[in-house]
């Protein structure tokens, strides 16, 4: 079976910080990641890969830089990596990102295609879904476990009530969670011959796509403005004993009527 | 696309089992706001099998002016394809200017999916809405970079403009059972070929604990309280305010308490009446999931921590000491 691994290369939001007097985003020296979701989609793949011998394709959307990203995959086990890279795919929103990767899925041979749920830098959980549908398949958003027959995957997917089992036929897209699995390290040997491996580069000339339906041009929405959270006013801080904090608590809940 | 032919402020009333979700009744008070600002109608949209006027009627005295319901023994169990397609036939009939979806896991998976098959722009997981008042575009608000920073998205030349918006932030109406609306059956054929996905197994985890986000009093607590003992303490005093308790990530991630009780970016987003954090810091992945809070009251011991910049009321003492004289004045002050 062949299957196609999405992944997007992101910054560590966990490692962003706010200057205090500025109030804007240090963005120096934040380290980029393989987004978690996709990389747990990445060891999904990568396990099929060694119980059952699927080929496994890594494929990103982004800067040249994003070649790293990818090196990782094949570092990590991947056997192929296409990386999307062209000015005209620029400034992309979820649509015309899931229409430039459906574009360059076209030219793939594949059973299942693996997005992550969700990117830590966006957090939309759209570009998977969105793909599914420009390629015509089902998918399953939100899966946790996976079983893979001749024809059809069974996955468990997730509700805030409850889960899910479902069987899908091949073709199909699934949206996988980063708690499904732990995603592997890159073996001394995988990057080694990762860095002997190509990683391709395709533009616009590689994938055939209406211009009309990527790059910003292709974005039905717009970002209008973007700023760093303004903090809510502050209230007024007690420095007091345990018990006149309590005193203090009790009269205001009262004034504000919660008791 | 002539976007002038689209009018309507339209919401995807979620349900499950029968159940209209909380956030639909969220999604009809923000909504309402944007229809009135437009002077265009609410409109509620109700999917699944044999629903009630009754059902309906609960959307109008939360205030949409008409309820669309689509019933179809294949709208029985939420997938992914039939919903689709009820979804985007409807829209593609009556035209809506605006389409909301709450931001859950069912929302998220069904609106990228309708939008992509409109053609049409999404925005995720929106904690503001307004309307532009020269463009008469709406304006959506979302949390990027892991809640750092705040992007307003605008969709101008595609329709409808759709979003999902986050559960627990919108403020419902309510309930006026005195208002009227419009109920109308919107006849769609499910294919069997439309469902392409198999059940096999369906589990619903019956929580016997509400989810903190439906809670208006939340008692929550921090690695400040210095151990789990401490922390399981809370409950009494949550108990006592009628309210639940919640946690921040360093407490769920030492196992003090579960996931499910965890507020902030990678937890719950959480809009309580009452909002007590007790021996929380108030770290910034913390603070996006409660600021909205009505009233939000902190104790720490330490006076820098970020927690205060937020709080109506913070009060700078131990934090264990603290808890006990609190209870005591609260059963003094019910008893007077």
């Amino acid at each position: 079976m062949k299957i196609i691994v999405c992944i997007k290369q992101v910054p560590d939001t966990t490692e962003v910080k706010i200057n205090p007097t500025t109030g804007t985003l240090i963005r120096e020296g934040v380290p980029s990641i393989i987004n978690p979701d996709d990389k747990s989609g990445l060891e999904a793949a990568l396990v099929l890969k060694e119980q059952q011998g699927a080929h496994v394709t890594v494929l990103s959307m982004g800067p040249p830089q994003a070649d790293l990203a990818l090196r990782e995959a094949l570092a990590m086990g991947a056997d192929q990596a296409i990386l999307l890279s062209d000015r005209a795919f620029g400034g992309a929103d979820t649509w015309a990102t899931s229409s430039t990767l459906a574009a360059a899925i076209r030219k793939l041979e594949w059973d299942l295609i693996i997005c992550g749920r969700q990117a830590i830098d966006g957090d939309t959980a759209q570009v998977g879904p969105q793909i599914a549908e420009h390629l015509q398949v089902p998918h399953v958003s939100y899966v946790s476990e996976l079983q893979v027959g001749e024809k059809a995957i069974e996955v468990k997917r997730k509700f805030e009530d409850g889960w899910q089992r479902l069987r899908v036929q091949f073709p199909c897209l699934i949206t996988t969670l980063k708690d499904m699995n732990q995603a592997r390290y890159m073996s001394m040997a995988g990057i080694y011959s990762a860095y002997k491996q190509e990683v391709k580069i395709w533009g616009l000339a590689d994938i055939d796509v209406d211009q009309a339906n990527i790059g910003l041009k292709g974005s039905p929405t717009r970002v209008k403005a973007s700023y760093t959270k303004g903090t809510r006013s502050a209230g007024k801080v007690y420095e007091v004993d345990p018990r006149d904090g309590a005193r203090i608590i009790v009269e205001s809940l009262k004034e504000k009527f919660i008791i | 696309m002539n976007i002038s032919e689209y009018r309507g402020v339209m919401v995807f009333a979620e349900q499950r089992r029968g159940e209209i979700q909380k956030v639909a009744f969220e999604l009809l008070g923000a909504g309402r706001g944007i229809a009135d600002t437009l002077q265009e109608p609410l409109i509620a949209v109700l999917a699944g099998t044999h629903l009630t006027d009754a059902q309906a009627a609960s959307l109008i005295a939360h205030g949409a002016d008409r309820v669309i319901l689509v019933d179809d023994p294949r709208l029985g169990v939420y997938m992914t394809e039939p919903f689709t397609k009820a979804l985007t036939a409807v829209i593609s009939a009556e035209k809506p200017g605006i389409v909301f979806f709450g931001a859950t896991t069912i929302g998220r998976d069904l609106a990228p999916r309708v939008s992509a098959r409109l053609k049409t722009g999404l925005t995720a997981d929106c904690t503001a809405l307004a309307i532009d008042d020269a463009s008469r575009n709406l304006l959506m608000t979302r949390p990027a970079f892991g809640g750092n920073i705040m992007a307003t998205i605008i969709c101008p030349e595609h329709r409808p403009q759709m979003s999902t918006v986050r559960p627990g932030v919108m403020r419902r109406l309510e309930a006026d059972t005195a208002r009227t609306g419009e109920i109308s059956r919107f006849a769609c054929s499910i294919a069997p070929a439309d469902v392409n996905v198999e059940i096999l197994e369906e589990v619903v985890q019956k929580e016997e604990k509400k989810n903190i986000e439906d809670a208006s009093v939340l008692v929550a607590g921090g690695r400040g309280l210095g151990n789990p003992e401490n922390f399981q303490s809370l409950q009494n005093l949550a108990e006592m305010l009628g309210g639940q308790v919640a946690a921040s990530r360093a407490v769920v991630d030492a196992g003090w308490t579960s996931q499910d009780k965890q507020v902030g970016q990678t937890g719950k987003t959480v809009r309580p009446d009452l909002y007590l954090a007790c021996g929380i810091s108030g770290m910034i992945q913390h603070v996006a999931g409660m600021e909205e809070s009505g009233f939000i009251v902190a104790v720490n011991k330490n006076k820098d921590a970020p927690i205060f910049a937020y709080a109506d009321i913070g009060i700078v003492t131990d934090v264990n000491s603290l808890l006990p004289a609190l209870q005591e004045e609260l059963s003094r002050a019910r008893s007077v």
